[in-house]
């Protein structure tokens, strides 16, 4: 299948359209070629190349709907995908939050595609795991890492004459580095749009660097300290905040962002005034499709300003029925900062623990967004402005919304991917009171 | 065309085995042809419906279909892997031969060459879920009404909010090795989870109380909610079993929601824990299951889920992994259970084995091309993908604790407790990437006092340290209050994959851990 050309493309969602019985019908296809190379005990473990794409088919008689999928684009194949859609819409119930498909749009293309990340082979892949193999063996240190690659199209179109096309690319690289003996750990992290911008040997030496360092963590007593969040460790707490942004559920009295007596809180101040967030699909370091799942067109918009809510997130439903403007969905996260680099950050903290990862972060309190999670992969004690000495890693119970109350300095914004979260932009940040409830024992 | 020769199919018909064999056989000779001295062949058709409501609405029905061909082979000692959605003999054998070209490029920086543990070829041979009913064939208006019903009763009885859902996969595989081995496999699985949220609009407090259900390996039996399946506590407290009485817990969950708005917060402490199957599953799954996965504790997960405590010198000293009454099993043969299938997904027939035995850790889990590292000539028949276009790794078995030889009810453990919290449900989890320090939360907390169980309480969570809590375990009630707990979407592995798992235990016993208070507030 490999990449589909936007006229091959619009050429498959054309017949869906023109197949369908139903009032209404939409289809999304999407697909591309993912490659990855994975290593562990310096050596390489798993190597492959996905080739496959996917048609999502929702089909609506009034407000009954049905959607199917499939990933065989044969004729017989497209008509069976689009009568399956429209027996589930049969046998639905109305559905009365139902909104009729959005009209034919006009969409301003994002750069997401870089041809140097499309061209990458298998023998590249390799030799990105070697360079990062290569400098471990023989001194007493071991890689274990993963980078996937991806060239993907996504095309969609609906019978109210509505088409959009457009190519991807990315890469995501990480790469823990261990002692021989298990004492130590150091990570890094890489992720960007043109893998010419990437240098796994250069990224390596961070991770090395910190394995060597981590060696005979001292154990500190649990409590509140200052932290430096490196910006990957930021991102776990950040990231999942964000999935909360939702307008419905605040109104509906069932988030962080629900006001006591009713209605959300737009408009108050929730952190500190240094805190200002946005979504721009066109920004140049993570730009994201120029539309949003329901083919709406994203624009540039604030999400918190100032410290104060600026904007929540809006389902077409949900913004007719509180009157507000019809918005697209987010698809990416800016968080602005300063100039300073994290190791300028540590310069200038007089104490404070260095936390280079955050790791299996869960919700614990919805009510105040409390996550509970661990570090990982690189904590050290600060002292005068210098790393004093390895800690051992803590886990923490700490809501971002409080976080970012405590904010004593951000630092420049950078690319990152956070664990479990998707590519945003965000800021190292120094961060008082933080919350550690207890020591792990993992290094 | 292929493609032609599945397009009348309905969503219950299956691809003509004959087909499955040809791609197979074409993949296999492609692989051997361009040097590769072992290949696998996975041809996969895999399935899932999605029915979604809230409140009086069904906000979704969705069906999805994924059908493709993953191959993976030995090349120069090296393991290379590609997939094609492209059900063709040729893109199937082009994808042979690309995985080969890859493991050729890999072996080029690898310097310890793949070793298989043998596993003999078993010809063809078939496997399927022993289901009742297949939940797919159910008409979509029954499982509409039934979720309608369910939500309807939840706000009979004082939900603000509802939401109720039905997973259903059915995964439809078919394995060929280069070992001779032609397995077709029907695999069933079923969830049907619920929330319901309560709120103080005054207050801005609000609370949700998730069902009890746990997903399962059977067909649409599931949701009949037999009387014999429920486990009943003296407060009324309904836990289930084989089956699910999905309408009776969504009106228990509406009364325990808004009993959550007004429960008191928990003091921080020591307590004795005892923990229903339905919560300690999950505790089993992140504390033992996890870290005795070989692949983890050898350092091959060290970037992403991690490495493991459990390390192989611990088995060789006999590490005193918990109390003397602890014996976890690892499994894939469980009826009912997550994990059941008749051969994994590189061919090995499934068993189960022993994996902590009177307190001692004496096992792991493992595949095949690590079963050599523990001295073994065998695989456990832990291996898996989530497609047809994931390269198959060492996922975690059904991991269960084996219930207590004494006969002992729920109702006479607590009976001897006196100053406990009693916890059904999962909450938030949360462990380290060694396994060792872990935060588990739950769906309902009730007081212990005195032998008595006492009222709802809020905002607990326990920090434990592994060997430790297991080392707490005083008491575990009897084979009769034997339950599995189930994750449908366990996420191990870069690129990540999923995989469904259950994990057995009865009611068990847990001295002196840790509680903390998780109220906070936001000012």
């Amino acid at each position: 299948m490999s990449i589909l050309s936007e006229a091959q493309a619009k050429a498959i969602l054309d017949k869906v359209v023109a197949l369908s019985t139903a009032d209404e019908t939409s289809a999304q296809l999407t697909g591309g070629v993912q490659g990855n190379v994975r290593f562990a005990r310096n050596d390489i473990s798993t190597s492959g190349i996905v080739d496959d794409a996917d048609l999502a088919v929702q089909v609506a008689f009034g407000k009954r709907v049905g959607v199917a999928t499939i990933n065989q684009f044969d004729d017989a194949s497209l008509e069976r995908v689009v009568r399956r859609a429209e027996d589930l819409a049969r046998l639905a119930p109305e559905n009365p939050e139902y909104m009729p498909l959005v009209g034919k749009q006009t969409y301003r293309p994002t750069d997401t595609y870089s041809a140097s990340t499309a061209a990458l082979t298998a023998e590249a892949r390799a030799r990105i795991a070697q360079a990062s193999i290569d400098p471990c063996r023989g001194r007493g240190l071991v890689a274990a890492g993963f980078l996937e690659d991806g060239h993907t199209f996504f095309a969609h179109a609906n019978s109210n004459g509505n088409f959009g096309y457009q190519q991807s690319t990315g890469a995501d690289y990480t790469c823990t580095v261990r002692t021989e003996d298990g004492r130590g750990s150091g990570w890094v992290g890489s992720n960007v749009q043109d893998i010419e911008q990437f240098d796994a040997a250069n990224d390596v030496q961070i991770a090395m660097r910190k394995a060597a360092a981590s060696v005979d963590a001292r154990a500190l007593e649990p409590g509140k300290y200052t932290v430096i969040l490196e910006p990957a460790a930021a991102a776990g707490l950040v990231s999942f905040m964000m999935n909360f942004f939702d307008a419905r559920s605040a109104d509906e009295g069932r988030s962080f962002l629900s006001k006591a007596g009713g209605g959300n809180k737009i408009g108050e101040q929730i952190m500190d005034p240094r805190v200002n967030i946005y979504t721009d699909p066109w920004h140049p370091e993570v730009p994201v499709l120029p539309w949003d799942g329901e083919g709406l067109p994203r624009q540039k918009a604030p999400i918190i300003e100032g410290g104060k809510v600026a904007n929540l997130e809006y389902s077409r439903y949900w913004s007719a029925k509180q009157g507000k403007p019809e918005t697209a969905g987010w698809g990416n996260i800016i968080m602005e900062g300063g100039t300073k680099s994290t190791a300028d950050l540590i310069a200038g903290t007089d104490r404070g623990i260095l936390v280079t990862r955050t790791w299996y972060i869960r919700l614990v309190d919805p009510q105040t967004v409390l996550l509970t999670g661990l570090t990982r992969d690189g904590t050290f004690y600060i002292e005068n402005g210098q790393l004093k000495y390895p800690v051992k890693n803590f886990r923490f119970n700490e809501s971002p919304v409080i976080m970012l109350n405590n904010i004593d300095e951000l630092g420049r914004a950078v690319r990152v991917k956070a664990d479990e979260g998707g590519t945003m932009l965000l800021p190292p940040m120094k961060v008082r009171d933080f919350t550690f409830t207890s020591l792990s024992d993992a290094v | 065309m292929f493609g032609k020769a599945i397009a009348a199919e309905q969503l219950q018909d299956r691809i003509d085995v004959a087909v499955k064999r040809r791609f197979a056989d074409a993949a296999l000779s492609a692989a051997t042809a361009a040097g590769a001295s072992y290949c696998d062949v996975r041809v996969g058709r895999y399935l899932r419906q999605f029915v979604i409501t809230r409140e009086r609405n069904v906000e979704n029905i969705v069906n999805t279909e994924s059908t493709g061909t993953g191959v993976r082979v030995i090349a120069d000692g090296a393991w290379g892997f590609a997939a094609t959605q492209d059900m063709t003999e040729d893109a199937v054998a082009e994808a042979a031969r690309q995985a080969t070209a890859i493991a050729k490029a890999n072996a080029r920086t690898q310097t310890a060459k793949v070793q298989l543990a043998p596993t003999p070829g078993v010809g063809e041979v078939s496997w399927r879920t022993p289901i009742k009913k297949n939940a797919m064939e159910v008409p979509i208006a029954d499982k509409v009404d039934l979720l309608m019903a369910v939500n309807e009763a939840a706000l009979g009885a004082g939900a603000n909010f509802v939401n109720s859902l039905l997973f259903l996969v059915n995964e439809q595989k078919y394995f060929a090795s280069t070992d001779g081995s032609y397995i077709d496999q029907d695999i069933h699985r079923i969830w049907a989870p619920l929330t319901v949220t309560a709120i103080d609009k005054t207050t801005g407090k609000f609370r949700s109380r998730d069902g009890l259900s746990a997903p399962m390996g059977l067909g649409w039996e599931y949701m009949d909610g037999r009387p014999e399946d429920k486990f009943v506590l003296s407060n009324g407290l309904t836990t289930y079993g084989n089956s699910y009485d999905m309408k009776e817990d969504a009106i228990a969950a509406a009364q325990d929601a808004q009993a959550k708005l007004k429960a008191p917060s928990v003091k921080p402490g020591k307590y004795d824990l005892v923990l229903d199957p339905n919560h300690l599953g999950l505790t089993i799954h992140e504390s033992v299951g996890h870290p005795l996965e070989l692949d983890r504790v050898l350092g091959y997960e060290a970037n992403y889920a991690g490495t493991s405590f459990a390390t192989l010198d611990k088995r060789e000293e006999g590490f005193k992994y918990g109390s003397e009454i602890v014996n976890i099993f690892a499994d894939k043969v469980q009826p009912g259970s997550l994990g059941a299938v008749g051969y994994d997904d590189e061919g090995v027939k499934t068993k189960r084995w022993d994996l902590i035995k009177d307190g001692i850790l004496v096992d792991y889990q493992t595949i095949r091309d690590q079963a050599h590292i523990l001295g073994k000539n065998e695989s456990d028949g832990c291996c898996y993908a989530d497609s047809w276009s994931s390269v198959q790794f060492q996922r975690m078995a059904n991991v269960s604790l084996a219930p207590g030889k004494a006969k002992l009810s729920p109702a006479d453990m607590i009976a001897g407790v006196d100053n406990g919290i009693y916890i059904s449900g999962r909450g938030s989890f949360s462990i380290d990437q060694q396994r060792y320090n872990a935060q588990f939360g739950g769906t309902v907390f009730y007081e212990i006092k005195n032998g008595k169980l006492g009222p709802m309480i809020e905002d607990v969570a326990y920090q434990m340290r592994t060997p430790e809590f297991w080392g707490a375990c005083s008491a575990i009630c009897d084979a009769s209050d034997y339950r599995m707990f189930g994750s449908f979407f366990d996420g191990k592995g870069q690129p990540s994959q999923i995989s469904a798992v259950s994990h057995g235990s009865s009611t068990s016993r847990f001295d002196g851990i840790n509680v903390i208070n998780t109220a906070r507030s936001l000012g």
